[in-house]
């Protein structure tokens, strides 16, 4: 990017540049100190914006205590805007035993993914409404089993995926011996498929995959397959239609939507599960 | 175990503080408390199995969200349909069984009991079976269109749904009290 602008701009840019940052104003990680100034700064200049979590904790240390909810009352002056930030707070502040995953914080990695006031999504992605006073509910995965906290256990989802063998099978080399190519219409059948980061937010939202997760797929692996069927590269679209073409794995899909509502990257698992059973329909 | 936690909470809370940092370096930097046990590969899947034995399965139902679990069309198209072939089958098996047990399910005395009825009883037990009549119809025409893969935009989901569950209250009523 920098190569691309003209000299000219880089030298205005540079001179423009302060030589001497301030050290205040290089706000690196979130830390208790920083935190103290601001809520100094905080309390001088407005009243505290007062909002209470409530979150599902169990502990794994103590099986038989039943699951419940503990609340957390944090000053949303003091807050980042999203609910990860509520998390990561009330976890340094508060209570650092409160379990939960969290990696990239920009809603790529898909670890933070949990149920919020009833629907699931990504944490980081998800504001702290501000229209509203009311308590944030927030809960791990719908119908997973805890392992602690927020924290599903999602080894069922990832055997799932493993099965229906997300990547390109070929048989035949690419005619120039170096990439499979495909025109600008095939790649573009790929996406609003591609861009799935496997979060399991839709299969856990579908009632379908709540009572019959042994055996149908899910949302989120449905769309991945259709990722694999849609693409013109791949050559075993027939065996892969086959492994789908039961009562089970496909068919459990009865159109609840819960999928194409909740899904935080604003794909349509839903769609792609229709284009499957158009295609399993029509084409066989 | 807890209450090392809460230690470590009170350390960090002293270290905070800019002033006491200073003293406090030689501390920060303590020996580790948390005691780890070396398992083998089959101890610890042993442990696994039985830390999974005890696992709690997530609220679902009870806390997802409420618009969705019991306003979604999907649910209701079944919950009608099943209840029409239920009552179906009993109603066919009632009139098979009329003539051994001695009931009257002739026409003539079914439309004799139902005018002795106040209109509004009439009304309401005709929207029972009205509504969901409606429902089910139109509703699965909504279905049908999904399956041709039309209409599965976030927003199109939402405002259909609730356009449906309107249009099959009106017909309902109009069903029920002015035919």
């Amino acid at each position: 990017m920098a190569a691309l602008r003209s000299s000219s701009a880089r030298i205005f840019a540079a001179a423009s540049r302060p030589a001497f940052r301030p050290f205040v104003a290089a706000r690196g990680m979130a830390n208790l100190a920083d935190g103290a100034t601001q809520s100094q700064q905080a309390s001088s200049e407005e009243s505290p914006k007062l909002r209470t979590f409530q979150i599902y904790r169990w502990n794994p240390d103590t099986p038989t205590e039943k699951p419940r909810l503990q609340s957390y009352t944090l000053d949303l002056n003091k807050t980042g805007p999203m609910v990860l930030d509520a998390l990561v707070r009330i976890k340094n502040e508060l209570d650092p035993t409160l379990t939960f995953r969290r990696s990239c914080r920009e809603g790529i990695c898909g670890s933070c993914a949990m149920n919020i006031n009833g629907t699931n999504t990504l944490a980081c992605l998800c504001r702290i409404p501000t229209d509203t006073s009311a308590d944030m509910k927030i809960y791990p995965l719908p119908h997973t089993y805890v392992v602690k906290d927020l924290v599903p256990d999602l080894t069922l989802f990832y055997k799932q995926y493993k099965s229906i063998k997300p990547y390109l099978q070929r048989d035949t080399p690419s005619p120039d011996g170096k990439e499979y190519r495909q025109s600008k219409a095939d790649r573009k059948k790929l996406d609003g498929l591609y861009e799935c980061i496997l979060c399991a937010c839709c299969s856990t939202s579908c009632p379908s995959y709540w009572w019959n997760s042994e055996e149908y797929l899910g949302p989120a692996i449905l769309l991945q397959s259709y990722r694999w069927l849609a693409d013109s590269r791949d050559e075993r679209h027939a065996q892969r239609k086959d492994a789908l073409n039961n009562s089970m794995s496909l068919y459990r899909c009865h159109t609840i939507l819960n999928c194409t509502r909740t899904c935080p990257k604003g794909l349509n698992p839903g769609l792609a599960i229709a284009n499957i059973k158009k295609e399993l329909a029509f084409s066989s | 175990m807890i209450a090392q936690r809460a230690g470590t909470t009170a350390l960090r809370r002293v270290a905070a503080a800019p002033s006491s940092v200073f003293k406090l370096a030689p501390l920060a930097m303590q020996t580790r408390t948390f005691q780890t046990d070396k398992l083998t590969p089959a101890e610890a899947s042993a442990l696994l199995a039985q830390q999974r034995l005890k696992r709690p399965v997530s609220p679902h139902l009870e806390i997802y969200d409420p618009k969705q679990t019991w306003f979604g069309g999907s649910a209701w198209q079944r919950i009608t349909g099943a209840s029409f072939s239920g009552a179906l089958y009993a109603s066919a098996v009632a009139y098979l069984a009329a003539p051994l047990v001695g009931w009257h399910l002739e026409s003539a005395s079914l439309v004799a009991a139902a005018a002795a009825l106040p209109v509004a009883v009439k009304g309401g037990l005709k929207f029972l079976v009205a509504w969901p009549f409606v429902f089910h119809a139109i509703n699965g025409v909504r279905h049908l269109a999904f399956d041709l893969g039309i209409g599965f935009t976030r927003a199109t989901i939402i405002k259909t749904g609730w356009y449906f569950w309107g249009a099959s209250i009106v017909g309902g009523l109009y069903l029920a009290f002015f035919m």
